[in-house]
């Protein structure tokens, strides 16, 4: 199994690899950007020549939306091709465990309130996780964050749309909230940290208009007090760090139906 | 050489012709057209019987790029020109986005006297509206014309500052020079790649608002008002930038307008599998957009369709969607997707070949696109009923760069004449 990053990671990069070895798969780990992509070498010549030396299974992260679909249509069909981020398109093991964290703590679905609060725009991890929701059967997905970081019709992928935080996190049941990178803080998207965490930011205060066994949860890395407050952070409603355990049952869960491992 | 076309079905839009008539070709011109009467004294060097074909004339395209000079590895002149013949297309403009672009007289005239060698079809060179494509100072324009430019452009690269495009305009129309812009907003479609919709946010791709075409036809449009400059707007993708067009040439504006024929019948759900065929420029709009730009298309508001041809390698488009180049080759294409647009729009085969003849000639102002007598013998025959299945094989183009690949479409050109002299047959 090749973990093959083109964009830096360490959760994603490592759960996989634990996950990988629990399944008795030998591991390689390759961060691209570093190596033979800066010499020229394009996305599919680094792919054959790892298939080469019998690569059976690529964990794909790229900056590119679409390249792990580019790469799996490119590779022989015994190849195995997981992506584990592309662009902002899609994080799919990322809204398993998500889903399956949802699933661990509120069993059923069908009659959850689940509010997406941030910077969708950019966020693979929000798109998977609103398209696990809705085939699943949740009922009422809601995206919470100012007009520049959500997507043009973003609600034809099945939220409401809020701008107010309070209001659209009253009565809900999880709350999710999405990384900030730094570099959108200033220039056109928003003029600052602090004001965005004013009006976007996961507080003890706006946490109490959810229900009050609301979860909250973070696919990390995590910038308190930008989008969320160490309080609530760290606080009994958090399962952001039990997001990052289900992780690894729900890699290997992929990689053993993928491999041929049958159901688990 | 003298040639009879014999018992085809001769559509020659600007005539309003569409019946079986024979056509007699001598010293590059067309000498008659008739029921089987040649002109006294005629005697037909050859005779090619187009029974059961359509003859028309041949195909004026107002955007092809041939990479010459600078980009032979996409494509050279001689495969480009002779895919142009092969797909009906006997006269074309390339637009300056060469290397170096065509803003000095010396590159002009070195591509119209390379293209002229090949014997193949008539080139006309759009020249650059400003210096290197810079959008800073203006171009030579002209001694640009003086070497043969027909109109002036800035291909896709932006002018910024709209003084400079103000200025630009005016010296256009001092000299009575047409310009053709793509109308699109630089800072707006900054890092775009995709329809700015549903599914450029389903796919994660960094879109390019409509608006940032309507926005750049509104400015033209207020300098077209101010300055009096003839105006080609190029490749308009939205039903927004078909409304204003309309609303321009109601209010009199010397405005005209064209489409890629991809727009024509492709859209933003071609989109959903990544397929870096479809990355284009502009990029596939919504299918309201594109039913707009049909609707457009048949009340006249827009002229003409172009092939909008692209040439890329192959290895350029194996790549992610937003880091592939865009464009397609389109020059073989011209001909079956507006047949295919006729069929669905069950349309007089007259009128929708005026798009592809007699209305782009005009906008080139150039003798094309009609087979009056007198007119340059550049015809192009073709069967109406024969499906073609479009693989890199059966594309003469260097570039094998298409969404349609695999697809089957209608037209197949059997023949195509060049002033008078076949340059193309089906087999040959």
């Amino acid at each position: 199994m090749f973990n093959l990053f083109f964009e830096p990671s360490t959760r994603t990069r490592t759960t996989f690899e634990i996950a990988a070895k629990r399944l008795s798969a030998d591991v390689i780990n390759l961060n691209i950007s570093t190596s033979s992509q800066s010499k020229g070498e394009t996305l599919l010549d680094t792919i054959d020549n790892l298939a080469a030396m019998h690569a059976d299974m690529f964990v794909v992260r790229h900056a590119a939306s679409g390249a792990a679909h580019l790469i799996a249509r490119h590779v022989a069909p015994h190849r195995h091709v997981i992506n584990a981020g592309d662009g902002r398109h899609a994080h799919p093991t990322q809204g398993l465990l998500d889903a399956y964290t949802i699933r661990h703590y509120k069993r059923d679905f069908t009659r959850l309130a689940v509010a997406v609060v941030g910077d969708i725009l950019h966020s693979r991890v929000a798109r998977s996780l609103i398209h696990a929701l809705t085939t699943l059967g949740t009922p009422d997905v809601r995206a919470i964050g100012p007009q520049t970081l959500l997507p043009t019709g973003v609600e034809s992928l099945g939220v409401r749309v809020f701008h107010d935080m309070r209001e659209g996190l009253r009565d809900a049941d999880v709350i999710v909230m999405l990384r900030l990178q730094n570099e959108r803080m200033k220039g056109p998207l928003l003029p600052s940290a602090q004001e965005y965490f004013k009006c976007y930011g996961l507080t003890a205060e706006k946490l109490v208009v959810a229900k009050p066994d609301a979860i909250v949860m973070h696919p990390g890395p995590m910038n308190r007090g930008v989008e969320i407050d160490s309080m609530v952070a760290d606080g009994r409603q958090a399962v952001i760090l039990p997001q990052v355990t289900f992780g690894i049952a729900v890699r290997m869960a992929v990689m053993s139906l993928l491999g041929g491992g049958g159901a688990i | 050489m003298r040639i009879h076309i014999r018992g085809g079905r001769l559509v020659d839009p600007k005539h309003r012709i569409d019946g079986v008539r024979d056509i007699f070709v001598a010293e590059g011109r067309i000498v008659g057209a008739g029921a089987g009467v040649a002109p006294a004294g005629f005697r037909a060097d050859r005779v090619i019987d187009a029974t059961g074909l359509v003859v028309a004339p041949g195909l004026v395209d107002l955007a092809a790029r041939l990479r010459e000079p600078g980009l032979e590895y996409k494509a050279t002149l001689d495969s480009e020109l002779y895919a142009a013949v092969a797909g009906g297309v006997t006269t074309l403009a390339c637009p300056p986005d060469t290397d170096p672009p065509l803003d000095e007289p010396g590159l002009v005239e070195m591509l119209k006297r390379r293209a002229l060698s090949r014997n193949l079809a008539h080139v006309h060179p759009v020249g650059a509206l400003t210096a290197k494509l810079e959008g800073a100072r203006l171009a030579e324009m002209a001694t640009l014309r003086d070497a043969g430019c027909v109109a002036f452009s800035q291909a896709d690269a932006p002018i910024a500052d709209t003084a400079v495009l103000w200025r630009a305009l005016q010296y256009a129309a001092t000299l009575g020079l047409p310009v053709w812009l793509r109308p699109q907003d630089p800072m707006l479609a900054r890092d775009g790649v995709a329809h700015d919709g549903e599914v450029a946010t389903r796919l994660g791709l960094p879109g390019i608002p409509a608006f940032a075409e309507t926005i750049a036809v509104g400015t033209i449009l207020e300098l077209v008002r101010a300055t009096g400059t003839r105006m080609h707007l190029c490749r308009l993708s939205t039903a927004a930038g078909v409304a204003m067009v309309r609303a321009a040439k109601g209010d009199g504006l010397p405005v005209t307008a064209d489409v890629d024929a991809h727009h024509v019948h492709l859209s933003e759900i071609d989109l959903t599998a990544y397929d870096a065929h479809c990355h284009l420029v502009p990029p596939l709009r919504s299918l309201r957009d594109r039913d707009a730009l049909r609707a457009g298309l048949a009340d006249g508001t827009i002229d003409a369709i172009c092939s909008d041809h692209t040439p890329v390698d192959e290895d350029a488009k194996q790549m992610p969607f937003g880091e592939s180049v865009p464009g397609a080759t389109g020059l073989e294409l011209l001909l079956p997707l507006t047949l295919k647009w006729a069929a669905e729009r069950k349309l007089a085969l007259a009128d929708a070949l005026a798009r592809v003849t007699c209305e782009p000639a005009r906008i080139l102002g150039v003798e094309a696109g009609h087979l009056g007598a007198g007119a340059p013998a550049d015809v192009c025959v073709f069967d109406p009923e024969a499906y073609v299945r479009i693989t890199p094989v059966v594309l003469k183009s260097q570039g094998k760069n298409t969404p349609f690949l695999g697809y089957e479409l209608p037209g197949r050109v059997r023949c195509t004449l060049v002033a008078g002299t076949v340059r193309y047959e089906a087999g040959a």
